[in-house]
């Protein structure tokens, strides 16, 4: 499988990517900033700004360190084209990184290879098209769906998506690599016990395994612990 | 203009953005695509990549629905429509809408009839999340670059360093399934979802190994998460 090239010798495909991926961003981000410009137009009413700038000190520390942290957690998993996209469609801890990884996994593909990155690429825009679609369809369909998704019997199906999604992926990734996986298992679950409160932080805690899990594999790699079928 | 959080306007507005996205998806869709064909990956590991990253993005994207409904009886919606749409999750926006409608001396627990209210939402909600992308935009081929040289020339370490960033994020999330068990038998539901979640995907693997049903292996986790979702009701009823 070819290695991607350092950024100085980029492939003809990767430097398309970055054209492409910079191209469709920047659009976005307009696109995005276009949305509140448009609002205080249309309605006359634009906001004070001591109001947006002291609500942004209470959300911007946390969230834009958090975006920061993400971006440095996931590129590596996603590859420049599902990056590009990914963090333009959103919701990747609970959607577009787990369905990378599934179909990176599916099809016998790394992460870090050029057919990593068009499978993750792939798995990406399938995905974004599809929830977007169910979204939107959802959203005019409203009235007669929101009994049903609201419905007590259907509630405990949505509660547990993360736990049906990261049991099923949890236990390809870690019989692979067991070695690798228990100390930051064990550091997760102790902690999460100690004090549950940080459920809602949890994606700030996944920089935190993964330093873990790169600390650990380091020692074991430097030991000649992992020539095994690790990871294979 | 008489200002209504449901207001046709803002449904216009959500519309765009969510061409917008499926525009984007496209593109790079048809792109990776191509590529793929060039690298000489089978057509029928791309149909089904597709197939079931599509299958298995059902269930969370109706989870997001759930939350666009939430969102919805204080923002209308389009905004939560527009917002979940793109970058951004119900953990964010519900945050992020709270701490505007304060400062505007609002709630969240009525529908926000000031336009300048929603305004300061709309803003609040929107710049509070952008880090991820710029940082991406203007800094994926220095960051790439960076990585590279992590790993260097030895190709087994960047497989190892791959692997433990993927356990990194597995493990946090393993570890949220114990985050409720204190509360007793019910705080147990998610570790015995995940644990059936996992049983399904042994029994998959099984079947893809000793069977031979290869077919099994691109669907295998859309069919283990959709099992476990459905078992889960049966079980919160027993654990309760």
């Amino acid at each position: 499988m070819k290695q991607q090239e350092t950024v100085k010798n980029l492939s003809a495909y990767e430097r398309s990517v970055h054209l492409h991926g910079r191209v469709w961003g920047a659009m976005a981000l307009t696109l995005m900033l276009m949305v509140p410009i448009a609002v205080c137009v249309y309605f006359d009413a634009w906001p004070p700004l001591t109001a947006v700038f002291k609500a942004l000190l209470g959300v911007a520390p946390l969230y834009w360190t958090v975006g920061i942290i993400e971006v440095f957690t996931f590129v590596p998993m996603l590859g420049t084209g599902g990056s590009y996209l990914g963090f333009v469609t959103g919701n990747l801890t609970n959607l577009k990184v787990p369905a990378a990884l599934n179909a990176m996994q599916a099809a016998k593909v790394r992460a870090g290879t050029e057919e990593g990155d068009v499978i993750s690429t792939i798995a990406i825009a399938s995905s974004s098209i599809i929830t977007t679609l169910i979204i939107a369809l959802g959203v005019f369909l409203l009235g007669s769906i929101q009994p049903l998704l609201e419905s007590p019997a259907l509630k405990p199906a949505f509660d547990n998506i993360l736990p049906a999604m990261f049991g099923a992926l949890g236990v390809v990734f870690i019989s692979k690599n067991p070695k690798i996986a228990v100390a930051p298992l064990l550091f997760m679950v102790v902690l999460f016990l100690a004090v549950p409160s940080l459920s809602s932080s949890v994606s700030v805690l996944v920089p935190v395994g993964a330093l873990i899990a790169i600390g650990v594999a380091r020692i074991l790699y430097k030991k000649g612990m992992l020539n095994g079928k690790e990871g294979a | 203009m008489e200002f209504s959080v449901n207001h046709p306007f803002l449904y216009w507005i959500a519309g765009l953005v969510v061409v917008f996205v499926i525009a984007q998806s496209a593109f790079f869709l048809y792109k990776a695509i191509r590529q793929a064909k060039k690298l000489n990956i089978d057509a029928g590991v791309i149909r089904k990549t597709v197939f079931s990253s599509a299958l298995f993005s059902i269930a969370p994207a109706v989870s997001i629905l759930v939350g666009v409904i939430t969102l919805s009886k204080f923002l209308g919606l389009p905004l939560p429509w527009l917002r979940l749409s793109v970058l951004g999750a119900v953990t964010y926006e519900l945050p992020a809408a709270t701490m505007a409608a304060s400062t505007m001396n609002a709630t969240v627990n009525e529908t926000i009839i000031s336009a300048q209210t929603f305004s300061v939402i709309v803003w609040v909600m929107t710049v509070g999340i952008l880090s991820g992308l710029l940082l991406v935009l203007f800094g994926l081929k220095k960051i790439q670059g960076g990585m590279s040289s992590l790993t260097g020339k030895d190709k087994r370490w960047g497989q190892i360093l791959s692997d433990s960033l993927f356990l990194g994020m597995i493990s946090a999330f393993v570890g949220l399934l114990f985050a409720n068990v204190r509360s007793g038998l019910p705080g147990f539901v998610p570790i015995v979802v995940a644990l059936v979640s996992a049983l399904l995907m042994a029994i998959c693997g099984i079947l893809i190994k000793k069977l031979k049903w290869t077919w099994l292996e691109q669907y295998a986790m859309p069919i283990c998460m959709l099992g476990a979702m459905a078992l889960s009701i049966p079980i919160t009823g027993l654990m309760q």
